[in-house]
């Protein structure tokens, strides 16, 4: 399970998260939706410590973090970080090391494992994403969905407990965010517990069961994605539906 | 033949071994040296605490502020007068890699800085730590870019390898000055140790030009692979 109490965090003066709660339950896919600058990004980022809120708490499985506005020692900061793994917008990948380098990465340097067994497991998971017959490409050679594939094998090479990803298919074409959709859909049937902050309604409706809407740093409303998407209660959620859907037309029908 | 070919065929090998002895092991050492100083100090400009920040702009600024030549004449000459008494090699040892350093660490840091923040990023999020993020995967990409502008400084390193000539240091140039001294032949014998640092200089060119290519093979990234 993770949970996330009261979350605070701001940039200066400017409060982008103004004490978020959310649970999300193990084997379960969370959407986090909302306008640009709602702090949905920003909320994935202080799952993983790529930012430290000043106020609140994370549990993530055995592991509980208070947050005191001091930054967490370095162990609880590696360890947080070895339980999620985090797929960014624009993917990231480490462009001097293959697709298979890509993804041994953590395993090799982290984790130490020995180079066959990292070899042979992230060999297994490029297979999952489809890609194991580009496991010797360069990143400049692969397409964006084949880029962000490599991303989620990375992502996912320390078994963490949550697989964060950070706008997975915005910085795609929608063909090649067809194939990363697919993936995510097919990683949450085998229960891969997912955050995904997201502005694609067809990521978020084929692969979420649950949703929140974020606006202004709060959560507006939160509960299952089918009912949020369909039959939201509060008319600010209407209203930011009602946009989405336009920009995807025929997706997830009220 | 001709008395300039003689003259120059003559004095070859003096010069060659003024060269071998003296401007190559200096120009590696110092090299070698002001690269590992530059490293340390770009670290401590762009994340040492801002004492240590401070310090080593300061000594970036006086370095590049100030002629070579006028450094060396502070090292040979100027330190005996306070008890530090050196070595001509040593001394011009200790000025080139003081240069090298503060020029070099500009460079460094550049390219260190021209890394995206989403690299670190995506390092601390599979757990690295800063300097495991550093070593495996700022510093392979900054190399690579590195390559042309430290090839420059290693180039003219090794042209003002002849400014130790003035602080007594045999090598090269200064073989070449004796040279002159006994045979008035001044236009033969420089033009002479100008051709040799001209191939000191493309040699170094030509490797500078390997290690592009083998480092952009390595990344993925030269147009032969795109």
């Amino acid at each position: 399970m993770i949970r996330l109490s009261k979350i605070e965090k701001s940039f200066g003066p400017l409060a982008v998260l103004r004490g978020v709660s959310l649970t999300v339950a193990e084997g379960s896919v969370t959407a986090l939706i909302g306008p640009s600058g709602s702090g949905k990004s920003t909320l994935l980022r202080c799952v993983n410590l790529l930012e430290i809120p000043e106020a609140g708490e994370l549990v993530l499985g055995e592991e509980t973090v208070r947050f005191t506005g001091r930054a967490p020692d370095r162990e609880t900061i590696r360890r947080v970080r070895l339980q999620t793994g985090m797929v960014f917008q624009n993917f990231q990948l480490f462009p001097h090391r293959t697709a298979l380098g890509n993804v041994m990465e953590s395993l090799l340097v982290v984790l130490k494992w020995p180079e066959d067994k990292a070899r042979a497991r992230a060999m297994e998971l490029l297979d999952k994403v489809g890609l194991a017959h580009r496991a010797d490409a360069w990143p400049a050679q692969l397409s964006g969905g084949q880029q962000q594939r490599v991303a989620i094998a990375r992502a996912l090479a320390s078994s963490p407990r949550v697989l964060l990803c950070d706008e997975p298919t915005s910085a795609l074409d929608p063909e090649l965010a067809l194939e990363v959709v697919e993936v995510l859909t097919q990683l949450a049937r085998e229960g891969t517990t997912m955050m995904i902050a997201t502005h694609d309604l067809r990521l978020a409706a084929s692969v979420a069961q649950e949703a929140a809407l974020l606006e202004a740093g709060e959560i507006v409303e939160s509960g299952p994605a089918r009912e949020l998407f369909t039959n939201p209660r509060q008319g600010r959620t209407r209203r930011f539906i009602s946009t989405l859907r336009a920009e995807a037309p025929g997706i997830a029908p009220a | 033949m001709p008395h300039w070919l003689d003259l120059m065929l003559q004095s070859l090998g003096p010069l060659l071994w003024a060269g071998l002895v003296f401007t190559v092991p200096l120009t590696l050492l110092s090299f070698a040296f002001g690269l590992s100083l530059g490293f340390l100090t770009a670290l401590a400009r762009l994340y040492g605490p801002p004492p240590l920040a401070g310090l080593a702009r300061f000594y970036v600024w006086i370095i590049r502020g100030t002629p070579l030549l006028v450094q060396l004449f502070v090292i040979f000459y100027g330190l005996p007068s306070v008890g530090i008494l050196l070595d001509a090699f040593p001394a011009a040892l200790i000025g080139f890699t003081l240069n090298v350093g503060a020029y070099s660490s500009e460079i460094v840091r550049a390219v260190i800085a021209s890394i995206p923040k989403g690299q670190w990023e995506a390092s601390y999020s599979i757990g690295m730590s800063w300097s495991q993020a550093l070593r495996r995967t700022v510093l392979p990409q900054a190399a690579r870019t590195a390559v042309p502008p430290l090839s420059n400084t290693f180039i003219s390193l090794v042209k003002d390898t002849s400014l130790a000539a003035a602080v007594t240091v045999p090598e090269l140039f200064q073989a070449a000055q004796r040279i002159v001294a006994v045979t008035y032949e001044p236009l033969i014998i420089y033009i002479e140790a100008a051709l040799i640092y001209l191939a000191l200089s493309s040699v170094l060119s030509a490797l500078q030009d390997r290690l592009e290519k083998r480092l952009a093979r390595s990344s993925g990234l030269s147009e032969a692979t795109a």
